[in-house]
């Protein structure tokens, strides 16, 4: 363990950040209060919060449809993501995106994308952009096993493989895209492999252990800033409820279900940091009720902030 | 004033905004010093601005056109060429679905400075996958705008205005344009988006043409006159946005109007300038609207064949000849 007590608070309180923001999501949705409908990132909070623990907020990251964690983990306000989520006025896209379309310019989050894959030749344009504007920048690309399948990840990481750009393809193999299990639609376990194939190397981290994300990220980031090219890294983790809503994931063993959630990234997380006296029970207990707090917040200014009037449809089509 | 081929127009706006701009630059397939363009609008620019600025890219229209949205969203201008319309089907999803709407689901906080330059039309005998005319396609996606340049002069202030617009610009090139030459001057101007141009005036019927189809309305309403009939020739120049004003002012004036595209009829641009013209200057006809387009069927490839889809000037004089009698 060779990371500052500092930085592992920090890290520790953006996974529950994430963690208690979801399951809140949850809430307000079986209260009919989120329109349409939600992909939960909780138990895959070790992927986007390792990864973005090495970003500075001026790099850049592309998202998915199961998204939440990837804007609160680069550093995006929860009462805006909120407000987006429930369609406000105040939500980062003044309610024209919703759950599965939030974007942060002003830290880097370029935004979701709800069709599988289609972030990934974005994200290597960014990085195109990175390389042509000589700045020191780096992309971290957020997508699922599902999106490995997809013409868009062979296109986009060979460009990027070609080019050399700096971006860090980070596949969230949580083994399955909406009912579909990963075996059933691919003849091999690692989706790391692929990246052979471009010329890149591939790394294949265990999802639900955040230091070990936050490791092997660093070291593809290091090696993108300073030139070095892309990387794709699989974490392997696991979604703690349904694809979207009313999705009880019946299609997935029980046994299954019982050893991730034993591998649950948050508690293990919280145990780490006992186990090493980096802080002790109460000193967490405390992050905890900050965070509780804090996603209550968030929650009150969603609810309380205007729907945007109807016109406003007609705005930002064209600039 | 000076005569240039078209392509050579084109090239002239490419050069001009790279020399203007640092951040814009050039991808697609083939677009580099070894074949410079299949057309060969870009030769000599890799060997100018070199090939980080002038880059050949795989053969991947997805992600030419992902690359080049996530480019435009970090502060790049870039410019993309599918080497030919029909392959835009490739990339629908990143110019349709993302580097249209990226703007509009993001509330605004973003602009996508992208320009998708892409050679369409038939007449080459080359089939039904290289000669297509696929703008209606792009017109019935809010967020894009479309340009149809059918001279060199157009060719030039327009691509210069897409280059600098902040919005994904479909930019209309003709394979059977690129030779043909025009007058452009020397000095710097542009075309602004949303005016139509008069390519010739007359009194007795309007023709609206875009891109080639322009030239054989241009043929046919010289014919035409020689038979006592005024034939006004409306060219958009953009068909997003659309200068309804000059296609409603024509009308107004002639009372007659005959459509002519390539793409084919059902579900065209015709049908849409014909809605137009029926909501908006319906009293000023005195005849019903006429359309002349392809019909409803992939490009053929043997020459009889492709010759008898394409709109061709006999057509277009017997439409304006049954409008005006």
């Amino acid at each position: 363990m060779t990371l500052e007590k500092g930085k592992m608070i920090k890290i520790f309180r953006k996974m529950l950040e994430i963690r208690h923001f979801e399951e809140k999501v949850y809430d307000l949705y079986g209260q009919n209060l989120v329109p349409g409908t939600i992909h939960l990132y909780a138990g895959q909070e070790a992927v986007a919060t390792g990864v973005c623990a090495n970003l500075r907020k001026d790099d850049y990251i592309t998202s998915t449809h199961r998204g939440h964690g990837h804007c609160i983990a680069k550093g995006a306000n929860l009462g805006k993501v909120m407000a987006e989520i429930l369609g406000k006025k105040t939500g980062y896209c003044k309610g024209k995106g919703g759950s599965m379309h939030i974007a942060d310019f002003s830290i880097g989050m370029l935004g979701a994308t709800a069709v599988v894959g289609a972030g990934i030749p974005i994200a290597a344009g960014a990085g195109l952009s990175i390389k042509l504007r000589k700045t020191d920048q780096v992309v971290a690309c957020f997508f699922g096993e599902g999106a490995s399948n997809q013409g868009t990840f062979h296109e986009g990481i060979n460009i990027a493989a070609i080019w050399k750009l700096p971006v860090l393809f980070v596949c969230e193999n949580n083994l399955y895209a909406m009912g579909t299990r990963q075996s059933r639609v691919m003849a091999i376990e690692n989706v790391a492999d692929r990246a052979a194939a471009y010329g890149i190397p591939g790394f294949v981290v265990d999802g639900n252990d955040v230091i070990a994300v936050y490791e092997v990220a660093r070291k593809a980031v290091d090696r993108a800033r300073s030139g070095g090219g892309s990387t794709l890294l699989e974490c392997k983790t696991y979604r703690h409820k349904g694809h979207s809503r009313f999705d009880p994931a019946t299609y997935r063993p029980k046994e299954e279900i019982e050893k991730w959630l034993k591998r649950d990234p948050v508690r293990r997380f919280r145990a780490k940091l006992l186990e090493l006296k980096t802080l002790n029970k109460m000193e967490l207990d405390k992050i905890e009720e900050e965070v509780s707090a804090a996603v209550e917040d968030a929650i009150r200014f969603a609810l309380e902030s205007p729907y945007p009037s109807p016109e406003e449809a007609l705005e930002h089509v064209y600039i | 004033m000076r005569e240039i081929a078209y392509r050579d127009a084109l090239r002239e706006a490419l050069r001009e905004e790279m020399f203007r701009d640092e951040t814009v630059f050039v991808l697609g397939e083939d677009v580099g010093r070894y074949w410079k363009g299949a057309f060969k609008v870009t030769k000599g620019l890799a060997e100018e601005f070199g090939d980080t600025r002038v880059r050949d890219t795989p053969i991947s229209e997805s992600a030419i056109i992902g690359v080049a949205a996530g480019a435009a969203i970090t502060g790049m201008r870039p410019i993309a060429e599918i080497m030919f319309g029909d392959l835009s089907a490739l990339a629908m999803d990143q110019i349709a679905n993302q580097a249209a709407k990226l703007r509009y689901m993001f509330g605004g906080q973003t602009k996508v400075p992208l320009v998708i330059r892409m050679p369409f039309g038939a007449g080459v005998n080359i089939a039904a996958h290289h000669s297509q005319s696929l703008e209606a396609w792009f017109m019935h996606v809010p967020g894009l705008k479309i340009a149809m340049p059918s001279t060199p002069y157009d060719a030039k202030g327009l691509l210069k205005t897409a280059i600098r617009d902040n919005n994904p610009v479909m930019f209309f090139e003709h394979k059977l344009l690129y030779s043909i030459n025009g007058e452009v001057p020397e000095e710097e101007y542009t075309v602004p988006f949303g005016l139509a141009d008069v390519k010739r005036e007359g009194e007795d019927v309007t023709i609206f043409a875009t891109l080639y189809m322009v030239h054989k309305s241009l043929t046919a309403a010289e014919e035409l006159s020689k038979q006592g009939i005024s034939t006004e020739v409306v060219d958009p120049r953009t068909l997003v946005p659309l200068d309804k004003q000059a296609i409603v002012n024509s009308v107004k004036k002639t009372g007659r109007i005959v459509i002519v595209t390539e793409d084919s009829k059902t579900g065209g641009v015709s049908a849409e300038i014909s809605a137009v013209i029926a909501e908006e200057a319906i009293d000023y006809l005195d005849a019903p609207i006429k359309r002349v387009a392809e019909p409803d069927t992939p490009i053929p490839f043997s020459p009889p064949l492709e010759k008898f889809v394409i709109p061709d000037e006999n057509r277009i004089m017997q439409a304006v000849k049954e409008v005006v009698h």
